[in-house]
């Protein structure tokens, strides 16, 4: 059994967007939605400063708020972890949307709600995300964390790494390698 | 210094630059639950203690708006629905970890009882109703011969129907201002203290509206008590916390909710209620009708602020 997994290396991400644009296209994400962000956090004080940039997404979780708030069950985990929408299950009652502490949610102007879904298509194909494909810097990492010599598991044994806000409860599964 | 910039542009829209998720549909339905719960509870508890004819309308009138309340309430919730074409999904499965699936059922469940409770009540008040209707000649007798069951069975679900919708808020961990779980009793209260209130205003006995009056005193009393504790719970906790009650100190909706949810839904009512008792004479109808307003204005303003605390980047306005 698979456990999917994407590490974000922050020492390489340059903030293109490129993985922001890539979803968008592969995905059909409508004008004016992104499934997934680029965020930049600089701490410090200048001339010592220092730059930590992020792209962001939702984290399927392990223990998924909006999974277990859905009231038809449109909201599942699928095969590797993968958190999924049934488009024609989904009510469009939006308690999804108020359960993720990542916002990472939003409501498809067709009516069900949409997120990121770590191109499941693609990954059955044997192939990554888009987002993780078209990285310039092959600064993102996707894989099975069930696999011990999988680069992301080699990464996370190797790297320092952090998830957001692990306090939220959620078990996160998109890591940021410091 | 701690600078944090969303540099590809996130405006999900309805998500950003403040979560929008909900407007006005699920506030009215969760005042119209929270009523709906006090105005059967007061009903069934009376009933079985007997005191129908003491307590008229309590136990027999207020029932009667019980149905087109909710039909009200469960128009508004399908109003709500981004997906309606769907909403029968909510029906096809139960899903024992989603505080909205139990809401569905437990509605289910209600609808149709307090169509048969309010029947023989409705036949009382006119004994011409749909005479000739087989069906609602046959749904009257049963309703007159299980009135007690159902009357234990709304005991049970008037309390579920108020304290769940508190629950529901609360379940959304990712929304800081709702994450309390005072926010289930505390709707519970509400729910209950709107009930007696809407007797009030339809009572025409004394004996009646200085009963629930006192009811509605004990409600009030309550309700204030888990309002300080539910910010003072906030305060001592984390920072998502602290953030989330500073909305309610200083914040946007400061001046909304201490005056018009505390001082004139509750405090004001409370004393009024208090000064009757004591003898001076103000028409019933102004603490009444002040909960009522309280109520519905409490339910807006905690949706809406919830929507409004969130996790992270809360720097978007």
């Amino acid at each position: 059994m698979p456990r999917y997994a994407m590490a974000i290396d922050t020492k390489r991400c340059v903030g293109c967007a490129d993985c922001v644009v890539a979803c968008q296209t592969e995905n059909n994400v409508p004008l004016g939605y992104c499934r997934d962000w680029i965020v930049q956090e600089m701490t410090g004080s200048f001339p010592d400063l220092f730059l930590e940039i992020r792209s962001e997404r939702c984290n399927h979780c392990e223990d998924a708020p909006c999974v277990r708030t859905c009231p038809t069950g449109a909201s599942h985990i699928a095969e590797g972890g993968i958190v999924l929408v049934t488009h024609e299950e989904c009510i469009g009652c939006k308690a999804c949307i108020s359960s993720c502490p990542y916002d990472a949610r939003y409501v498809h102007p067709e009516g069900y709600v949409d997120k990121c879904t770590f191109c499941i298509h693609r990954v059955r194909e044997g192939e990554n995300p888009a987002c993780v494909s078209v990285c310039p810097t092959h600064a993102m990492i996707f894989g099975d964390l069930e696999d011990e010599n999988s680069e992301i598991s080699i990464a996370l044994r190797t790297r320092k790494h952090k998830a957001l806000i692990p306090e939220a409860g959620t078990k996160p599964h998109v890591y940021y390698l410091l | 210094m701690k600078e944090i910039q969303i540099t590809s542009g996130r405006m999900n829209p309805g998500i950003d630059p403040v979560l929008h998720a909900w407007g006005w549909e699920i506030p009215l339905y969760l005042f119209i639950g929270g009523l709906v719960a006090g105005i059967l509870f007061f009903s069934a508890l009376f009933y079985l203690r007997n005191e129908g004819e003491k307590y008229k309308a309590a136990v027999k009138i207020a029932p009667l708006f019980a149905p087109p309340l909710l039909a009200i309430g469960l128009f508004a919730l399908f109003l709500d629905l981004s997906h309606k074409l769907y909403f029968w999904r909510l029906y096809t499965t139960i899903r024992l970890e989603s505080p909205m699936s139990w809401g569905a059922w437990t509605l289910m469940l209600v609808f149709p009882l307090s169509v048969l409770w309010a029947l023989p009540f409705l036949r009382e008040l006119y004994p011409g109703f749909l005479k000739n209707c087989k069906l609602a000649n046959l749904l009257t007798e049963w309703a007159q011969k299980f009135a007690k069951p159902i009357a234990w069975a709304f005991i049970f679900l008037s309390i579920i129907l108020g304290m769940y919708t508190g629950i529901l808020l609360s379940a959304f961990n990712a929304r800081p201002f709702w994450n309390t779980s005072i926010l289930g009793p505390l709707f519970l209260v509400s729910g209950f203290s709107t009930g007696t209130a809407f007797i009030i205003l339809l009572s025409k006995d004394h004996h009646e509206r200085q009963l629930f009056s006192k009811i509605d005193m004990g409600l009030i009393a309550t309700e204030i008590f888990l309002i300080i504790h539910m910010f003072m719970g906030f305060l001592a906790s984390t920072q998502v916390h602290e953030d989330a009650a500073k909305l309610f100190l200083g914040g946007p909706y400061t001046a909304i909710f201490w005056t018009f949810v505390f001082t004139l839904g509750l405090v004001v009512p409370l004393i009024v209620e208090l000064m009757e008792w004591r003898g001076r004479k103000i028409p019933i109808a102004i603490p009444a009708l002040l909960v009522l307003m309280g109520g519905i204005i409490l339910r807006f303003i905690v949706v809406d602020a919830g929507q409004s605390s969130r996790w992270l980047y809360r720097f978007m306005k």
